[in-house]
């Protein structure tokens, strides 16, 4: 019998010895979210049959000598992947009866590899926030602290691996998504380069800087479920036409005379105290494992946010045209005529954030404000990706917080919407630049967990995981887990 | 007073590539009601384009065809706006960087004379789907066969002072397109429809008066009708002291006039920007050379060789 909190490597040992069956696991994975999910909310659906089939076909697999380290784990799916005949809402009201007739591409690929998905995870609505509460069937929280949030928008993944529901969940990460909640949850999570990771099926936010990622309890975790995720998909135009690493076989490498940049922008006046004293103890632990710390600097850090939260919801609100009230989804009732159908479907189906950010990124992209806007926002982005280049052409990789704080706590009225969007200031250069970037668990303040995050170049993910296992190896923060015995449900 | 009437044309020809321009549905006419829709053609969530490259082939044909020069970096953008044939919200059409640009198409006329025609630019993108009105009584339908479909958009300078002039145009564009085999040019099906942008001025006037866009107009006789009919009513305000609204006009050939079908002033503000699912289309002079050697003998080039090597009149 699984215990929760294990990693998939140690399942897949105990799968592979026969200690323990993929249906066992899935029974298992299925009671616990059972017990622990009604208090929790981190997911929002779940597929028994679909589990349990899967698990079955995987014990039967490897019965039949079939052998691989994701064969008969369980895992959960963020609510924004296409999953066939599984309901696919990206926690909107928009979307809450849709049932794709297509697995994503992420998805396909997970369930070739023989993983067994037990449901889809809660998020903040079409990924549009940084703590979860804009999803349509309400607020996650974080095990850690069961009146904080789990942070966002891939909160209710984060929540889930933290919680010990199953070892992995898969994450999408426009601005943040990945990281920021992986830190507040104290689990391991990565954000891929833009174009590693297939976006077919995934329900797109900001297409230019969305990316699919693992969350898991280890780095080790993440680069095996890597290893299944990654690849060109034809069906991805803008998916890299590369050879996919073996992201595992790098692990054990030494960092000795990695020169690890730490952007002084990043332990600005955004941070909290707590957070900088536990990062920078981190990156003392990197140099105490032979890294060299290296000064450098990011000056437009603080434009980044402005800059995404230009380009992100223009492309959002394109994107999001087609949930029109015509073909699917939400539709009002009894539509008077065609512009009270679009007026009222839309009103109706999707929530605030949302709407505020289709206004945003519709008024950015209209003809009088488009120079002014939307242009000017390319050209710091473009600005804000030769500067991360340029330091990256120093150093090996670069370092920092992965957010402003810990876990803050829910309905905290005294957070303003600019406020909640400062919570991207140290994620959002990662996808300006499409840079691959990851969230160790670092430490706790008051206990609640810290995340220190690492991003490097191009296609670099290996060398984060490398760093990132070395990291784990010397300590035991990824290990900690939240005491959850007194939720019965 | 005598009146000049100005005319530049957009033309849609329906290439005719096997599939759609962004999916692998097919893209034959006539099929039963949305039969040739896979998920992106529904625009389900998550669904993402692919270009079809036969559509850029074709679009590399014509320009060359018509002598225009080959943009080596286009790039697709979205035309945002919302309809219910149009299922994305959005048009992926080509607005900042084309893939075909300037260039000039020589049209005989009947006198045996050259008319040579500015083109502007030619531009792919994707056609919508169609309201079916008569199908479900009190409702309206939709067909996404032909969403999708790859359009290649070919714009003119305002040259037309003539509908003879137009139509000998459409005439030689179609000639030219069948002869490419890279549309059907078939009117009645819809390959090839097109849009006149008709103003009037005072002979002699160097400034362009408020023009009209005339939509689809499906056939030869139609178009010289909807410019006459359209051209006396302009000339009518005019004269009168009134002016002409710019919006887009419907030709009606059974009560034969031309209705206002939407005002330009209260149009939509399309909101273009670069479509980030799709790389931009790169073409080298490889490319090119390659697609230009292939080439039949154009018809201009023929016309040409008949004349001064046979001697046949024009």
């Amino acid at each position: 019998m699984a215990v929760p909190f294990e990693t998939i490597s140690s399942l897949a040992k105990q799968l592979d010895a026969g200690y323990v069956s993929a249906r066992e696991l899935v029974e298992d994975a299925i009671a616990r979210t059972e017990r622990l999910n009604p208090e929790l909310n981190a997911v929002i659906a779940l597929d028994k049959p679909g589990a349990i089939a899967a698990a079955e076909k995987a014990d039967k697999a490897r019965a039949t000598g079939a052998t691989s380290p994701l064969l008969g784990v369980p895992m959960l799916h963020k609510d924004i992947f296409c999953t066939h005949g599984v309901q696919t809402s990206c926690a909107s009201r928009m979307l809450a009866d849709f049932v794709p007739p297509y697995d994503a591409t992420v998805v396909k690929k997970l369930n070739d590899a023989g993983m067994v998905s037990l449901g889809k995870c809660n998020m903040d609505e079409f990924a549009m926030g940084s703590s979860n509460e804009t999803s349509f069937f309400g607020a996650v929280k974080n095990p850690w602290d069961l009146n904080r949030v789990p942070g966002g928008s891939s909160g209710g993944s984060a929540a889930a691996v933290a919680a010990g529901l199953t070892p992995m969940a898969t994450g999408t990460d426009t601005g943040g998504s990945i990281r920021q909640p992986a830190a507040f949850c104290g689990i391991t999570g990565l954000k891929p380069t833009y174009g590693r990771v297939s976006r077919y099926g995934m329900i797109a936010f900001a297409s230019s800087m969305d990316q699919a990622g693992p969350m898991a309890r280890t780095a080790e975790d993440c680069a095996l479920v890597l290893n299944a995720m990654a690849g060109h998909d034809p069906l991805d135009s803008t998916s890299a036409d590369m050879s996919v690493p073996d992201y595992s076989a790098g692990l054990e490498q030494s960092i000795e005379g990695l020169r690890v940049g730490i952007p002084k922008e990043f332990f600005s006046s955004h941070l909290n105290d707590g957070v900088a004293a536990t990062v920078s103890a981190a990156i003392k632990e990197l140099e105490a494992a032979g890294a060299v710390i290296v000064d450098v600097s990011l000056p437009s850090t603080d434009l980044g946010v402005s800059t995404y939260y230009v380009i992100a919801p223009a492309e959002a609100s394109a994107n999001l045209s087609r949930y029109d009230g015509v073909r699917y989804g939400y539709r009002c009732d009894s539509p008077s005529d065609l512009q009270d159908l679009y007026l009222r479907s839309r009103t109706e189906g999707f929530g605030e954030e949302v709407k505020r950010r289709i206004l945003i990124g519709t008024f950015t992209l209209s003809a009088a404000s488009y120079d002014q806007y939307f242009m000017k926002a390319q050209q710091v982005r473009r600005l804000i990706a030769e500067e991360y280049q340029s330091v990256l052409k120093d150093v090996d990789v670069i370092a920092g917080p992965s957010a402003p704080s810990t876990a803050f706590v829910l309905n905290d009225g005294s957070k303003s919407i600019t406020d909640m969007y400062m919570e991207d200031v140290f994620t959002i250069g990662a996808n300006l630049a499409g840079l691959p970037a990851i969230s160790v668990p670092v430490g706790l303040v008051d206990g609640l967990p810290v995340g220190m995050q690492l991003i490097g170049s191009r296609f670099g993910e290996a060398q984060l995981l490398n760093i990132a296992h070395q990291f784990q190896i010397r300590t035991d923060w990824h290990s900690l887990t939240p005491d959850l015995e007194g939720l019965t449900g | 007073m005598k009146w000049e009437k100005v005319m530049g044309l957009e033309v849609h020809l329906q290439l005719s590539t096997q599939s759609k321009i962004f999916s692998s549905s097919a893209t034959a006419f006539g099929a039963d009601a949305n039969t040739q829709t896979n998920p992106l053609d529904m625009a389900l969530p998550g669904t993402l384009p692919v270009l079809n490259h036969a559509a850029v082939s074709q679009a590399i044909v014509f320009g060359l065809g018509v002598g225009a020069e080959i943009g080596k970096v286009s790039r697709f953008d979205r035309k945002n706006y919302f309809y219910p044939d149009l299922p994305k919200g959005y048009q992926i059409s080509q607005f900042f960087e084309p893939i075909v640009k300037e260039g000039v198409f020589d049209v005989p006329l009947e006198d045996g004379s050259i008319f040579p025609v500015r083109i502007l630019r030619a531009h792919l993108e994707e056609d919508a789907g169609k309201s079916v009105h008569d199908a479900i009584p009190a409702h309206t339908g939709i067909d996404l066969n032909r969403a999708g479909t790859p359009l290649l958009e070919v714009v003119t300078e305002p040259d037309f002072r003539t509908a003879e002039q137009v139509v000998a145009y459409l005439k030689a564009l179609h000639a030219l397109v069948t002869y490419l085999g890279i549309s059907d040019g078939n009117m009645s099906e819809g390959s090839m429809r097109c849009d006149v942008n008709l103003s009037l001025r005072l002979e002699g006037e160097t400034e362009y008066g408020t023009r009209t866009e005339l939509k689809n107009i499906n056939s030869f006789r139609f178009i010289e009708r909807a410019i006459y009919v359209e051209a006396e009513r302009q000339q009518d305000l005019l004269e009168s002291g009134q002016s002409v609204v710019q919006e887009t006009r419907l030709f009606d050939p059974d009560n034969d006039e031309t209705r206002s079908m939407r005002s330009k002033e209260v149009a939509n503000d399309y909101r273009y920007f670069p479509d980030p699912d799709l790389l931009p289309i790169v073409i080298d002079d490889e490319t090119i050379e390659r697609i230009r050697d292939a080439l039949p003998e154009l018809p201009a080039v023929k016309r040409g060789r008949y004349t001064t090597e046979l001697g046949l009149s024009q």
